[in-house]
């Protein structure tokens, strides 16, 4: 018995249990609850437990809850404020990014490591800890918002004097902290395109007369183009998803889609509004993922994208 | 011939203190005498006595730990699987859905992670009358899921630079597949699978979107409790206790940075010295 | 080339050192590189040969030293504004952009009218018959297309110095010598300087009039390749270049026109020309000869010359010659190529193994090195 088992193994077994274990464990606990997510958002909210109910008749679904997404101004705009958000915090990671990534590739080997590894650590220290620290940075009383006080104050003249500058529950203090906690996202596949590129291009550039600016604008830039949609999509998909910064720092009355999701889930006990308001956040962002995906395995090859 | 700008080398350090400073100022004020949070009124270290004494703090962090132990474990072994499967088979039926499903976590928003699996929990308990409550095991579950498929990106990176020659050798020696998967493929990805569980402990360990949504009542990790005290505000025991975690994430982080640097280093040297025997 | 353009350096490099933290990688380096000419630098890996090229380039800057190009001290010059283009060893072509786009990169920064711009690349897509992959990108080449591409490239700007870093390095054998003559043929047609850094001694041979070795940041010898090969003026250059076989001496007797060593390790005395120089009696030197100077025979040869004596030990035949390995009586075994001019079948060869042979070796072909 045990031969035989042995047997079925060596043969076969093993290749299958290691293909099926994960397997199935993501489908049951992965890809069924978001089927699940699928079906509920074509249900309607009841007074039951689970709080939902369907149709009585064929087809059996609501599409209500979709045609309120396109209709309802709340969810519009929910929409239009999470890509408005998430983009701008996208382009400021690039700014900020970029120069860093290839600040980065132009030190010692030594000193690559090491700042590699402060660009990593945040990343492995809490997100929400993150974000708590621009809590205490963004409060009236701080000593940030103090001195961006009296810097604002010495630059505009007495009239527009201001105490404080209100920053907490705003949309700027949900883009800044966005570009704070996604910038290592942006600076990680930017610096692995960027470490690739052969230096001896940029040399010949020079070598045929190129001034270090014009090298940039023909050898670096176009060839870090991969890179830079790779890490701009790594920011832009999980900034315009994201939940913890609205929710602690962000203003009420300007949610991002995340926000509206649970709180639609939780306070308001729609489930299938939520389900709905999730599966088109999902669909909106199908697009940029397979762009993703497509552009860092470009980033990837570094060498030669053409 | 590679110099570094000025302009570099000025965003850079802009860069770094951007990162740093905000992280900085909270660990100093973890030492802040006074109970406002924001206002510097001499230092203390008040704040991590009465952090030590605070029952309901240990108990979430004993809770937090234990269930990032059990997840990254569970996540390593199924998520290392994952990695073999994708990384060696490539002809098997439904492998694009796999893939598929293999990436979808880290892209999917958190928020629908969390409400899906919650609802599913739900459902669950309604059909079949499992999981009757929620707690350990439904965050558990849910944390292995989310966590499983970073372990199983960095494992199939790096079986994929990983010369398949060496297992072939093994074959010809007259190992069986399962053998050869045992005394060569594992114990040459083995760095990875070390990252792997660290990086999905810490994934653990942190999260509070997933892990609002499958609690259950008694179920308080230390994420959860921080995130309900952040909403009321800032205030110097969160400060004393953000301190201990970054310090110990950095500690971990800086630990395992010299190890394999030095791992590296002394490969590096043996392969000159290699060299120089031969050449 | 006339004894006029021979007079007129274009390069002056004038006690040039490049030190890399504690490492000198040039040392103290001067030469002389006139216009039209097509000069070798040569050495192993390291010798410095490589930074020197960068120095010319300006990728690197001098330590100390002066280098000069047609007048102009270079100081100061970035690479983008020096006469010299340079073809990489890699090639670094640019992987974004068209053969075209590659060729015509240099020439965005000339003054020159868009008409002017195509003539010149397709004049240069001509001199390197890529004119048909002009819209093609790079990685659609081989690497001899590849080759061309760079060179059009490097030659477009119509430079008065053109660096050539390992130009054949990355090409197979069969490859390596047709393009020799090409960039040969290239090089007399536009009648620029060609500077050509190689580890490779054939192909600084048969590339360039003339050569300089460099070991361990200095320059060795600069000579016409035959220089170089006949009249090596150190042991690292006779050692370099070619094979030799090389022994410890002492002079015995200085007398006319040549000289008599005693050279212990071959158990017996050898006569040799007297080097111009002239050399003292009783000095140490070391003597050598290049394997293919010896002659071989079974029988003892009559007449003068030096004549040694021993067993074949090894033997190997590579069709058009055959290398033997000679134990002479002394022990030390030396090394002798021998032309197979006459066809014959594998037992009416000269030697066989373990036979006795006799070598002999002219006077006039046995070097004196002093070093």
């Amino acid at each position: 018995m045990l031969k035989r088992l042995d047997a079925w193994f060596n043969k076969k077994g093993w290749r299958d249990s290691i293909i099926a274990l994960p397997y199935s464990w993501l489908i049951l606990f992965f890809l069924l609850p978001f089927i699940i997510v699928i079906v509920m958002s074509v249900a309607h909210r009841a007074n039951a437990s689970p709080p939902i109910g369907f149709k009585d008749a064929w087809p059996f679904i609501y599409l209500d809850n979709y045609i309120r997404l396109g209709s309802d101004w709340i969810y519009v705009r929910a929409y239009a404020i999470s890509l408005i958000n998430a983009g701008i915090a996208t382009f400021l990671c690039l700014v900020l990014g970029y120069p860093m990534a290839l600040g980065m590739t132009r030190v010692s080997k030594e000193r690559q490591r090491m700042l590699l590894m402060l660009v990593i650590l945040p990343f492995w220290t809490s997100f929400l800890l993150r974000v708590y620290a621009w809590i205490g940075l963004m409060g009236t009383n701080s000593w940030f918002n103090r001195l961006l006080t009296s810097i604002y104050n010495t630059l505009t003249p007495a009239g527009f004097n201001v105490d404080s500058i209100p920053m907490m529950n705003t949309n700027f203090a949900v883009i800044l902290v966005l570009v704070y906690s996604y910038l290592p996202f942006m600076v990680l596949p930017l610096y692995a395109n960027l470490e690739k590129l052969d230096f001896t291009l940029n040399e010949a550039a020079m070598d045929l007369g190129s001034r270090p600016s014009s090298v940039f604008r023909d050898i670096t830039l176009p060839l870090s183009i991969p890179g830079i949609i790779a890490g701009g999509l790594l920011v832009f998909i999980p900034a315009s998803g994201e939940l913890i910064i609205p929710s602690l720092v962000g203003s009420a009355s300007d949610p991002m889609i995340g926000r509206v999701i649970s709180d639609e889930f939780a306070s308001v006990r729609d489930w299938p509004m939520a389900s709905a308001v999730a599966v088109a956040l999902l669909l909106l962002l199908v697009g940029p993922t397979i762009a993703y995906n497509y552009f860092e395995a470009k980033a990837q090859g570094g060498k030669s994208p053409t | 011939m590679k110099r570094s700008s000025t302009f570099l080398i000025t965003v850079l350090c802009f860069g770094f203190a951007f990162l740093y400073v905000p992280i900085l100022s909270m660990m100093a004020f973890s030492f802040n005498r006074s109970r406002l949070a924001t206002v510097w009124g001499g230092f203390s270290t008040q704040w991590y006595g009465k952090l030590f004494s605070n029952q309901q703090v240990l108990k979430a962090a004993m809770l937090s730990l234990e269930i990032a132990l059990v997840s990254a474990t569970l996540a390593t072994i199924l998520g290392t699987l994952a990695g073999l499967a994708l990384a060696r088979f490539t002809h098997f039926r439904g492998r694009a859905l796999f893939a598929g499903l293999v990436t979808a976590p880290l892209i999917m928003p958190e928020v629908i992670t969390g409400i899906s699996s919650l609802i599913m929990f739900i459902w669950m308990a309604e059909w079949i009358g499992w999981p009757g409550t929620r707690g350990f095991t439904t965050i558990t579950i849910a944390h292995i899921t989310f966590s499983m498929t970073y372990v199983t990106t960095i494992v199939q990176a790096r079986l994929s630079a990983m010369d398949m020659s060496v297992e072939e050798a093994a074959m010809d020696l007259g190992s069986r597949p399962w053998q050869v998967l045992k005394d060569v493929t594992l114990p040459i990805i083995s760095p990875a699978i070390v990252s792997g569980w660290l990086l999905a402990f810490t994934i653990s360990l942190d999260d509070v979107v997933i892990t609002n949504f499958t609690t259950g009542p008694g179920y308080t990790t230390l994420p959860i409790l921080i995130w309900s005290k952040v909403k009321l505000g800032v205030t110097p025991d969160i400060n004393a206790l953000a301190t201990i975690i970054v310090l110990v994430v950095a500690m971990g982080v800086f630990a395992a940075g010299v190890i394999l640097n030095r791992a590296e280093a002394r490969r590096a040297a043996d392969a000159q010295l290699a060299y120089q025997a031969n050449g | 080339m006339s004894a006029q353009e021979r007079d007129k350096p274009l390069i002056r490099i004038e006690n040039v050192t490049k030190t890399f933290n504690d490492f000198i990688a040039v040392n103290d380096v001067s030469l002389d590189i006139m216009e039209g000419e097509m000069f070798a630098l040569l050495g192993g890996s390291g010798c410095g040969k490589t930074t020197l090229l960068r120095m010319l380039a300006g990728f690197e800057t001098p330590t100390a030293g002066r280098i000069t190009i047609g007048g102009q001290d270079m100081a100061g010059v970035p690479p983008y504004q020096r006469p010299v283009n340079m073809m990489f060893q890699s090639y670094a072509l640019f992987p974004h952009m068209t053969v075209e786009k590659n060729v015509g990169y240099g020439l965005k920064h000339e003054n020159l009218t868009d008409k002017q711009r195509k003539d010149r690349v397709k004049e240069m897509l001509d001199l390197v018959q890529l004119t048909q992959f002009a819209a093609r990108k790079p990685h659609q080449h081989s690497g001899g297309q590849r080759q061309r591409v760079a060179l059009a490239r490097a030659l477009a700007k119509q430079p008065k110095l053109l660096l050539l870093d390992e130009p054949l390095g990355a090409l197979d054998k069969k490859l390596r010598e047709h393009t020799q003559f090409e960039i040969a043929n290239i090089q007399y047609k536009t009648g620029i300087t060609f500077i050509v850094v190689t580890h490779d001694q054939e192909e600084a041979m048969t590339l360039a009039n003339r050569i300089a070795v460099m070991d361990r940041g200095v320059i060795k010898q600069v000579g016409s390749p035959t220089d170089i090969y006949e009249f090596p003026r150190s042991k690292f250059v006779a050692d370099f270049i070619g094979s030799v076989n090389l022994f410890p001496a002492r002079v015995e007797k200085v007398g006319g026109n040549e000289i008599i060593c005693d050279v212990p390790q071959l158990g017996q005395r050898i006569t040799a020309a007297a080097p111009a120089s002239g050399i003292p009696n009783k000095a140490d030197i070391s003597v050598a000869f290049r394997p293919e100077k010896v002659v071989i025979s079974r029988q003892k040869p009559k007449g003068g010359g030096n004549v040694l004596s021993g067993v074949v030990q090894d033997l190997g035949y590579f069709g058009k010659d055959s290398l033997y390995r000679i134990r002479l009586d002394s022990g030390t075994v030396i090394s002798v190529n021998s032309v197979n001019a006459r066809r014959a079948a594998e037992s009416d060869r000269v030697a066989q193994w373990e036979d006795r042979v006799w070598l002999s070796v002219e006077p006039g072909s046995v070097l004196v090195l002093e070093d």
